[in-house]
Formats: structure tokens, C-alpha cells, sequence
């Protein structure tokens, strides 16, 4: 296989990722990084880099549309950038000093975490009552544009929220992931906002979150532009045209078909890293 | 009659500032790739082990250096560079926004956030 084929094919993969990512809103980063390592047999220090440049590039690229339709909550995006950021340097950090085993294991683990959690029943989201009041001060509290008008929402647990990002952080930046489950999973359960507010903010800062850790990443020399180049072009390509039926698509069945791949992804690198093939 | 900036505004410059972030990377890492593809598409890939990126795919000035001549790879990373600086550039605007509309404490929430990953490259 020469390097054109290898790249088309590459391109190609990331498309479909990059689709599938955005549409389930779990990221293409979770399947970017296996199919790397166990399709291509790249290194796993390649693969966490090129999935960092291709997380930027989606998260970026879907933000800058749903930023326009006013959807997204940039006053909580940008609170809790703060707890992301820090935990994803540390991460970065962290990941120069482990194992690739066990980092391919931790991959698995968070992979299934991920898959399982786009299942959980969501918490229905506070629209009505007393806001808190750490919410309030920080103005987190905003509106979404629905059919009926603007309808108004209520930010709470603000604290818990905050700490759940910090771990969604450090996952970004140790595994090279966006975590976007995990920060969903933050704002909707903990911090009881609606769903499209909560996905579409989440993505809004996952972007940030990878600036953060690509830095390290670039300094080690883990971030090749061989790859970068079809995987990046490809995830944003596959990302945009997600984005684009994001708002009229149902997505529960193509969840279900994504995360039992995930799954399968997820079980063959536990089983690469503990048998020591990665 | 709108006396000072609102978060609207910001959000559409923002949007923007994201867009063409982008766009401007994705035509250079393409404009790389075509390079890079026409120098080394018949070569064979080596990716199987770990050596770590030489200087020049690390380090912008070098990178700029080796474009000059004709490289197609550091100008993939030049392009990579554009897209990193993307979301960090709407954090830096974000500082602008938030002082225009007099809202100090986000203001100082997002210096802390830039400054964090600029301490970090």
C-alpha cells in the first residue's frame, strides 16, 4: 500500500467517523484513534495526536454554526472551560509517562463508558423554578430558541457540574479525545440543562480543551502531518454535512448502531493492551 | 437604540472567527497535501512504530523555513498550526467582548483560560 492509497483510504474512514460523530454526538475521536491503531497499526502516540487536530477542526467547525443560531450557552462554555482546560494539560502531561498498554486499556474503558452513557435516561431539564444562586451570579442561566419563542432555563449544581468537567478535561487530554459524552453528561445530569444546549455547548468547548493538551502533543513530536491531513479533512468533512441534519434528524437508531461499534472498538483494545500488541 | 455590546454580537463575530479559522486551515493543510502526495504518494507509509516528529515539524519558524523550500509536510503543519490557533483566538476576542460589555468577572475567568494554554506551548 502506497502512501495515496493509504491516505485516501484514511480520508475515507475519517469521513464516515466524522459523520457518525457529529450526528450521535459522541465525536469522531472515539473511533479515529482505533481504527489507527488496530486497522493501520499506527502507534497509539500518532493516533492520540492526529484525533487531538481532527477533535479541534469538528469541534470548531460545528460550533462556528450553532454559535449563529444561539443555541449554544458560550457565558457556561466559557465558565467551564476553566475546569476542562486544567484537566485536560494535566492529562496531556500524564499520558507522556504511561504505558502505551494501559493507556490503550484506560481507551477501552472510557470507549464503553462513553457508548453507555448515550444511553442514560437524561434528567429532564429545569425550566421553571428559583435559579441557584452561584448560577445566577455567574449568569449562567439563559434562554433557547424553541418553536414557541425563547424559553427560558435554569443552570444548577453549578459545583458538581465544574468537577465532572475537570475529569472530562483530564480524559481529552491523556487519551486524546473531545469527551464530549462525559461533558453532556455534566450538563445534562448534573446541571439539569436541555439536551441541544447541552451537546451543542459541549461542543463548543471541546475545541478549546484540545488547544489546550495539542501544545504538549506537538512538542513531543506526536503530531504527524502524514495522517493529520486526510484525517483532519475528513472528520471536518463528514462533521459539517452531520451538523447540517443535526436539527432535522432522529438519532436514537443510529445512536444504537454507533455505540455497539464503539463497543466492539473498545473490547479489542483491552484486549491489545493486555495482551501487549499495541 | 443598543448603548453597549451584547452577547448576540458577540456570538455572531465569534461564529466567524470560527468559520474562517477553518476554512483558511483546512485550504493550507490541503494545499500541504497535494505537495506532500505529489513528492511522496508512491512511497510506502511507516507508522508502526513511534519516532517522534523531527524539529522542523515542530518548531513554526523551522516549519516556515522548510515550506520555502518547497516542502509539502511543514506546510501541513503550518495549517494544522492556524487550526490550533482557531479556538484560541476566539478565547482571546472573548476577553475583547466581555470588557466591552463591562462584564469584569468573565473577563478575568477567560485571561485565565488563555493564559493556561499559552503557558502550555
Amino acid at each position: 500500500m502506497t502512501i495515496l492509497v493509504f491516505t485516501l483510504i484514511l480520508f475515507g474512514a475519517a469521513l464516515v467517523a466524522g459523520l457518525l460523530g457529529s450526528l450521535t454526538g459522541l465525536g469522531g475521536g472515539v473511533v479515529i484513534i482505533p481504527l489507527l491503531t488496530l486497522v493501520f497499526k499506527v502507534d497509539i502516540h500518532y493516533a492520540i495526536g492526529t484525533s487531538l487536530v481532527s477533535v479541534i477542526a469538528t469541534s470548531s467547525g460545528a460550533a462556528a454554526a450553532y454559535v449563529r443560531e444561539g443555541i449554544a450557552n458560550i457565558r457556561l462554555g466559557m465558565f467551564l472551560e476553566l475546569a476542562t482546560t486544567a484537566g485536560a494539560i494535566a492529562g496531556a502531561w500524564l499520558a507522556a509517562y504511561m504505558p502505551t498498554e494501559i493507556i490503550a486499556i484506560l481507551f477501552g474503558i472510557v470507549l464503553i463508558i462513553s457508548a453507555g452513557l448515550s444511553f442514560a435516561r437524561l434528567a429532564d431539564p429545569v425550566t421553571s423554578g428559583p435559579s441557584g444562586v452561584l448560577a445566577a451570579k455567574l449568569r449562567l442561566n439563559s434562554t433557547m430558541p424553541t418553536e414557541e419563542g425563547k424559553t427560558p432555563y435554569f443552570v444548577k449544581n453549578v459545583v458538581g457540574g465544574f468537577f465532572m468537567m475537570n475529569v472530562a478535561g483530564i480524559i481529552s487530554g491523556l487519551l486524546g479525545i473531545g469527551s464530549g459524552a462525559f461533558k453532556v453528561i455534566a450538563m445534562d445530569n448534573v446541571m439539569r440543562i436541555p439536551f441541544k444546549v447541552s451537546t451543542t455547548t459541549s461542543n463548543f468547548m471541546i475545541g478549546v480543551t484540545a488547544a489546550a493538551s495539542v501544545g504538549v502533543y506537538l512538542q513531543r513530536g506526536y503530531i504527524d502531518p502524514g495522517l493529520s491531513m486526510p484525517v483532519m479533512l475528513g472528520v471536518l468533512g463528514g462533521a459539517l454535512v452531520g451538523t447540517r441534519v443535526l436539527t432535522k434528524a432522529r438519532t436514537t437508531s443510529l445512536k444504537i448502531v454507533f455505540a455497539f461499534v464503539i463497543l466492539v472498538l473498545a473490547v479489542e483494545m483491552i484486549y491489545n493492551g493486555i495482551a501487549h500488541q499495541i | 437604540m443598543k448603548k453597549r455590546i451584547q452577547d448576540t454580537d458577540m456570538e455572531k463575530v465569534i461564529g466567524y472567527l470560527l468559520r474562517y479559522g477553518v476554512i483558511s486551515a483546512s485550504l493550507v493543510v490541503l494545499a500541504g497535501g497535494i505537495v506532500y502526495l505529489y513528492r511522496h504518494g508512491h512511497q510506502l507509509p511507516a507508522y508502526r512504530e513511534f519516532h517522534g516528529e523531527p524539529d522542523k515539524m515542530r518548531n513554526p519558524r523551522l516549519m516556515l523555513e522548510a515550506v520555502m523550500r518547497g516542502e509539502g509536510r511543514p506546510l501541513i503543519q503550518l495549517g494544522l498550526l492556524i487550526l490550533i490557533a482557531t479556538p484560541i483566538a476566539r478565547i482571546a476576542f472573548s476577553i475583547f467582548g466581555y470588557l466591552l460589555e463591562k462584564d469584569y468577572l468573565y473577563t478575568v475567568l477567560t485571561v485565565i483560560v488563555l493564559l493556561a494554554i499559552l503557558l502550555n506551548f
